[in-house]
């Protein structure tokens, strides 16, 4: 029985010990080297007399920063990647709520972290080793002590009043989510994961916990290859990298350019799977059409239910204009849709999207006010506590049964009486040729629909008059928008998703 | 070449472009830039951009990119 993840790496490093684990630009690392290395660290972290505590990584994305977080793990206590992009003013906002007793980076940044945090423990993950310095075992010791429902990292999201949030997933949560990816996928230890997500978003978790039970491999793609379609289909292709699980926006860029007709992928990429923002069929079908024989896979999730709680395997075909549904629970996950009247919808109706499980998180970090609005208890269970996760995205059934995303509740409004899903509007946009990016918000004082558009050729300007006349058919009348305004280049958040926030001040 | 330069402004405002010789390969430039850049010039010269010439290489510098246009032309 495993109350702790790092279990899966003891077993991994006895079955594959010279196989190489986790590779970035500058070092690829056997599972034994890493598992070394993860050990010389926890005894440093325990020599602090350190159990259960937050310890914050805050070092450039590499395989260093999963050396530490395994050696946070190993030694009984939780870790929180802290990104050197950061700006200041986070950093300092996220180090106020986690209040780590450790902070592990490299002596390179020692000034930098020494400033932000000066009452934190600082170890050095560049002063490790991956010569075994005997039986660790002061550190197993620790281990032993861990339980399952005990924090295995924090994650921190961005909260709508400027305050970060600190989600907690404990090694249980993991645990389940990878025992479902692998068997959903059939990962084996003849994988390779070919890494975009950052460390401190949780797609990564599927990358990095995937590879470290199957004894796959992992592969960081360096940042800067994102920016170029053929080397970075390239650099998949020499790395022998056969699994992506990306960004949607990532595989825009590829499908845009037209690179899949010019390098060919087939035969070699064998799953793609994406999350984090809506995955329009007009990107997919591109890709589906010059890499057929890959699975195709849209993961839905929020960080408070460990990264992913439904799927759906592309099965059939979709035009441009239609929405690529989210499919069906996890194994060991449930999802209840429930509508304004906390019951279960009926047929067609849209409603909010909860979920139950082991997946949950326990709460977000040092704040309980925040976890008790959406951390709630079932409102279909009045027999004992049972707490759901309150997504506050909205969702219907299709008629196969799959959910399909409509919108964030935050973006539901009412128009002329009617309840308007901002995001369909924007699904049907997106469908046009003519449309390169799109993003509908809501006037409240002028009660008008405002449609914000990035063309494929600026200089044309296309009239919202032929925009409805194009998408009438795909959406109600009455969601039309009423407005338009054009934009150069849509802007993005730090999470490189829509900046709504920014757009909303274009309407002052 | 100031044609050029002003599409560079747009995307990227308040860098200094003129002299460098390594905007695409330090990073400065990145996915999202590229993507605009690719699609602003093709329209403002009316080109077709290859995509095996959209590499760092020919976008390291304003000379590069001036020249991967007019080898376009």
């Amino acid at each position: 029985m495993f109350s702790n993840i790092t279990y899966w790496l003891d077993k991994t490093v006895k079955k594959y010990p010279d196989k190489i684990g986790y590779a970035d630009e500058i070092q690829k690392l056997t599972f034994l080297q890493v598992y070394r290395k993860a050990l010389n660290l926890a005894e440093k972290i325990v020599e602090q007399n350190c159990f259960k505590m937050p310890i914050a990584i805050y070092m450039e994305k590499s395989v260093d920063v999963l050396i530490s977080f395994f050696a946070a793990a190993y030694s009984g206590n939780f870790y929180s990647p802290i990104d050197v992009d950061m700006p200041e003013s986070r950093i300092k906002k996220i180090l106020e709520i986690l209040k780590p007793r450790i902070i592990i980076t490299k002596r390179n940044l020692a000034e930098t972290i020494n400033a932000l945090a000066p009452d934190a423990v600082v170890i050095f993950e560049d002063e490790v080793t991956d010569v075994s310095s005997g039986s660790y075992e002061k550190v197993f010791e620790q281990r032993d002590r861990t339980c399952d429902t005990d924090l295995l990292y924090v994650l921190f999201t961005s909260g709508s009043t400027g305050i970060p949030k600190g989600v907690t997933i404990c090694h249980r949560a993991v645990m389940d989510y990878i025992d479902c990816i692998e068997d959903i996928f059939h990962i084996t230890s003849d994988d390779r994961f070919g890494n975009q997500a950052p460390f401190y978003f949780d797609n990564s978790i599927l990358d990095i916990y995937t590879t470290m039970k199957t004894g796959a491999s992992m592969y960081i793609i360096p940042q800067k290859v994102f920016a170029w379609p053929i080397p970075l289909l390239k650099y998949l292709d020499e790395n022998k990298i056969n699994t992506i699980f990306w960004v949607p926006s990532a595989m825009l860029m590829i499908a845009k350019m037209k690179a899949l007709k010019a390098y060919d992928m087939r035969g070699k990429l064998k799953r793609v799977l994406f999350c984090g923002e809506v995955m329009p069929n007009k990107t997919l079908n591109i890709w589906r059409k010059y890499v057929p024989d890959a699975v195709f896979a849209n993961l839905y999730g929020p960080t408070e239910i460990t990264d992913a709680c439904t799927y759906y395997i592309a099965d059939r075909e979709f035009s441009d204009a239609e929405p690529l549904p989210i499919g069906r629970p996890m194994k060991n996950t449930d999802v209840l849709i429930l509508n304004e009247k906390n019951e279960p919808v009926k047929d067609g109706e849209s409603g909010e999207l909860c979920v139950r499980g082991t997946s949950l998180s326990m709460g977000y970090y040092h704040n309980p006010e925040k976890t008790a609005e959406v951390f709630v208890q079932n409102p279909l269970n009045e027999a004992y506590p049972e707490i759901i996760y309150r997504t506050g995205d909205i969702v219907k059934y299709n008629e196969y049964g799959e959910i399909v995303y409509l919108s964030r509740k935050d973006f539901q409004v009412k128009h002329m009486g009617h309840r308007i899903e901002l995001g369909e509007i924007e699904t049907a946009v997106s469908s046009l040729d003519e449309v390169s990016g799109n993003c509908c918000l809501y006037d409240e004082k002028r009660s008008k629909i405002v449609l914000f558009l990035e063309e494929n050729f600026p200089e044309e300007k296309i009239e919202l008059e032929k925009i409805n006349q194009q998408i009438k058919n795909l959406i109600p009348e009455y969601m039309l928008p009423n407005r338009i305004v054009y934009v150069d280049k849509m802007p993005l958040n730090a999470n490189g998703k829509t900046d709504r926030k920014k757009l909303k001040e274009l309407l002052e | 070449m100031e044609e050029l330069l002003k599409i560079l402004r747009e995307i990227k405002p308040g860098c200094d472009f003129e002299g460098r010789v390594d905007l695409a390969s330090s990073g400065e430039l990145d996915s999202y830039d590229i993507v605009s850049l690719v699609s602003e010039l093709e329209e403002k010269f009316d080109i077709d951009i290859p995509v095996e010439k959209i590499i760092p290489e020919s976008f390291d510098s304003v000379e590069a990119i001036q020249k991967l246009i007019d080898s376009l032309k």
